[in-house]
């Protein structure tokens, strides 16, 4: 007999998965598990689907709490969602957690089922690595084992029968020093690059490059998660590129054209420059609204990518946020030309939901 | 499982001591779940089954992720029922037993002397049981799609009951040999005046008026129901177009409902009374030089504060503790509230010795609205660091408002109030006399939700099959939504 809890779950399960009853997939709300890392907040989600009743609208988003703090004082971050606001008081559905990355990585892995990456080229790329294995007669004094070398010179003073009980002084000779020592081994290493490149143009609005932090976010994580060393790299772009850091990759916003050849270009450069293929894997992603300026751009990119990029690196994963003004052309271009290529994923994100279905786009081929 | 030796002894001693301070509750069956049993009863709502229905599914994945992710464990769960059933965690220690054990005599006491449960059924434990079996029953009959969607939409109207039902003789019960003959229509009076001041006395517009009202108000007397109903599932099991099986269904949700009502309402009373004695007893009677970490540390995190929201735990004590000081000391009444001299009031005790007594006359009448209605003062208030928040839109952050203690206990009797659910009324259900059914929002200053608005509504269509109609405001304009089987309505209305 099956517990009567597993029945009525496998049923709830069914609904949010929308095999059954999809009237209902409309009132699935995203609870979060919401963790905090640092600065950045973690959420995991916690389907829930939530039956209407007659309840009050945003203006009752009010209430009473207990605490330290001015009046103005912030004290959670507000649903996110579309339209007409839930009644939910904070914390409502926010359960918070202390979370490390690593468990972190672990549960998106889980939660996407997104398999392990297989490091290109990992059998050509090695490294030197220096560690103590052993001890030697010869060394620098830095390095001296004094329990050894004390042990030594007490033993070559018992036989000697220099060793007096009554003082019992213990004075090393050269012949006494033990030294540590260490072995030179060739490990196997693989170590990644991310480049992220974002149109930055007048399109892109701040709720697009919200996502498309969130999404960079569980990336890096995933990423991290997969190799030991990982560097990000940043691009911006709008009709010219150019590599920023991290905090300008977010804030910026240009009101210019937009050329998305010109943010490949500069990839390539860079990877040319910094990154040969053979000791890295090389992840580029890139996301924009999918306005891309006429007069054959898209042709110079489609180019850029065939020739220089593709056949260099891991990936490469274009990921699409819809936005008012974009037209999304771009996509359509790259899925016609590229459907051949196994390296090139390319994922319509239209709000903040499909986060997590692009991810699992971008990073489900365990490439 | 039943309780270990060890456990059994402590809990025949937890039980004197509890008596011996004067609680006075049912018996109590305890009984020992491992985590995936205590996530299970906890999902039932304390119960070991309920009818079948995806909710409790929902509930339970959300108790073991969390319980799996280490945000939360479930200490404590009692049941409102003559025995009272209470669950232990196989794996706590056993001064967490202990905790919640007296924990638990409290709330026992509570549930037994609280006017407001007085008319909860308090063999609920073989009722829900019954549901259970019954919806099983209708679902091996009709198919579980179609009771689960009819389960549905009645969860949809769950919160749609009168509070106090229980309490007041609403309308006067009916014997169906009780005709009544028709009177003879009120005609309009005239004041009496000579023939040439009549006129003046009684102007034809005035009496054209009267009679209108008069006319208005009999058309209302034929209205049904005769006054707006509250309880909407009520209405709709007597009135409703439903099947056997259907209308059960639906008394059952509702029962149910009433059931878990007075849980709601003092929540805060509730859970303060709790762990006002837990603590009493623990650091007056129960716990052991070594356990005394253990203890300060759980005790501290059923207290802990977190911004944003209120604990009823640390409110209830705190309350229940004041009220307790307060009382030993006489610090109420005419003489201490218009003291206006800090020093004496600081120093204010008469020494009554009245704290205990009027405890437990509070724990008596009081639900959670009286109880901060009548208790909540502004020093405490202040002591408490109680703050009212608001959604700030433009942040996009919930934010402090304000420390002003009206603000406060307005905010926080608002929120009490009909367990922070809006009013709605069935006004007519032979609505234009088309048979269909008009609601009406008692609107206090807080729009619905909309889109669940019609969602709701739509639900209500499958259950009276004619279009439904709500009255309510929205942005400060009367507003009429309809729905009639096929699509959504709005009308603007006068709001009178």
């Amino acid at each position: 007999m099956i517990a009567k809890i597993e029945r009525d779950s496998g049923r709830f399960r069914q609904i949010i998965r929308g095999k059954i009853k999809k009237e209902l997939k409309k009132y699935i709300v995203r609870g979060e598990l919401i963790g905090r890392k640092g600065k950045d907040l973690i959420s995991i989600p916690l389907p829930q689907l939530d039956i209407p009743t007659f309840r009050y609208g945003h203006q009752g988003r009010a209430g009473v709490g207990q605490g330290e703090g001015e009046e103005g004082t912030p004290l959670a971050p507000g649903p996110v969602e579309h339209g007409e606001g839930a009644g939910e008081m904070p914390g409502d559905h926010i359960l918070e957690v202390d979370i490390t990355l690593e468990e972190l990585a672990k549960l998106l892995g889980e939660e996407l089922e997104l398999p392990n990456i297989e490091p290109r080229g990992k059998k050509h790329i090695t490294s030197q690595k220096e560690k103590y294995t052993g001890i030697s007669h010869a060394g620098p004094e830095s390095l001296r084992h004094f329990k050894r070398t004390y042990k030594e010179a007490l033993k070559r003073q018992l036989i000697s029968g220099s060793y007096d009980y009554k003082n019992p002084r213990i004075v090393p000779i050269r012949e006494d020093k033990r030294y540590r020592s260490w072995d030179v081994t060739k490990e196997p290493e693989s170590n990644a690059v991310i480049i992220y490149m974002m149109d930055v143009s007048g399109s892109m609005g701040d709720e697009q490059k919200d996502i498309v932090r969130i999404e960079s976010f569980w990336i890096d994580t995933w990423l991290r998660s997969q190799y030991e060393g990982i560097e990000t790299r940043y691009i911006i772009h709008d009709a010219v590129a150019r590599e920023v850091d991290r905090e300008t990759f977010y804030h910026t916003r240009e009101s210019g054209g937009t050329k998305i050849s010109s943010a490949y270009q500069l990839c390539s450069q860079l990877i040319n420059k910094e990154y040969s293929p053979e000791d890295w894997n090389i992840y580029p992603f890139h996301f924009s609204d999918g306005d891309n300026w006429g007069g054959g751009d898209t042709k110079i990119c489609i180019e850029v990518l065939e020739k220089y990029l593709l056949p260099k690196i891991n990936l490469f994963c274009y990921g699409q946020v819809e936005s008012p003004y974009g037209s999304g052309e771009f996509k359509r271009d790259l899925d016609y030309y590229f459907s051949d290529w196994e390296n090139l994923v390319t994922s319509h994100i239209p709000d903040r939901e499909g986060v997590y279905d692009s991810i699992k786009q971008f990073l489900g081929k365990g490439k | 499982m039943n309780l270990t030796a060890e456990l059994e002894s402590l809990k025949a001693e937890i039980e004197e001591y509890a008596a011996s301070y004067g609680l006075n509750f049912f018996p109590i069956v305890f009984q020992i779940l491992d985590f995936d049993q205590m996530n299970e009863v906890a999902s039932y709502g304390g119960f070991p089954t309920r009818y079948p229905h995806w909710r409790f599914g929902m509930e339970y994945e959300n108790l073991q992720k969390s319980y799996t992710y280490g945000l939360q464990k479930i200490y404590e769960m009692v049941v409102n029922n003559d025995p009272c059933y209470a669950y232990l965690l196989e794996c706590n220690n056993i001064v967490d037993q202990k905790i919640v054990m007296t924990h638990v005599y409290a709330h026992s006491d509570f549930f037994k002397n609280n006017q407001w449960f007085q008319y909860t059924n308090r063999k609920m434990m073989d009722e829900i049981a019954n549901h259970a079996t019954r919806v099983i029953k209708y679902i091996e009959k009709e198919g579980q799609d179609v009771v689960e969607d009819f389960i549905d939409c009645c969860l949809s109207l769950e919160n749609l009951i009168d509070y106090h039902s229980p309490f007041i003789q609403r309308k006067e019960k009916k014997s169906k040999y009780d005709f009544q003959e028709e009177e003879p229509g009120e005609t309009v009076k005239k004041l009496r005046s000579k023939d040439y001041m009549d006129s003046f006395i009684n102007p034809k517009e005035f009496l054209e008026e009267q009679k209108k009202r008069l006319e208005e108000e009999k058309v209302r007397k034929k209205k049904f129901p005769d006054e707006p109903e509250k309880c909407v599932l009520t209405f709709l099991i007597e009135n409703a177009p439903l099947e056997k099986w259907q209308q059960d269904i639906l008394s059952i949700i509702k029962e149910e409902s009433y059931y878990f009502a007075p849980q709601g309402q003092t929540k805060i009373m509730n859970e303060g009374w709790a762990t006002y004695w837990h603590s009493k007893i623990m650091t007056e009677k129960c716990l052991r030089d070594p356990e005394l970490i253990d203890y300060a540390d759980h005790h501290a995190g059923t207290l802990g504060m977190r911004p944003g929201r209120i604990n009823p735990y640390k409110i209830g004590v705190e309350l229940f503790r004041d009220i307790e000081d307060r009382w030993n000391k006489g610090r109420f009444g005419k003489e201490y509230e218009e003291c206006d001299n800090l020093i004496q009031r600081k120093n204010w005790d008469k020494k009554l010795g009245l704290g205990q007594q009027k405890s437990f006359e509070v724990r008596k009448i009081y639900n959670d609205i009286g109880f901060i209605d009548t208790f909540l003062t502004e020093d405490f208030c202040r002591d408490q660091k109680l703050f009212t928040y608001q959604y700030n839109e433009k942040t996009n952050t919930y934010e402090i408002a304000s420390r002003d203690f009206r603000e406060i206990k307005i905010q926080l009797l608002f929120s009490l109030t009909n367990l922070g659910q809006p009013f709605i009324y069935v006004i007519d259900g032979n609505y234009e006399n088309r048979g269909e059914i008009y609601l009406k929002h008692k609107h206090e200053g807080i729009d619905l939700k909309l889109d669940y608005a019609q969602a709701t509504l739509a639900n209500i269509y499958k259950i009276w099959e004619r279009p439904v109609h709500i009255e309510t405001i929205v942005a400060e304009k009367g507003k009429l939504f309809t729905f009639d089987g096929k699509k959504h309505d709005k009308h603007d209305i006068k709001i009178g």
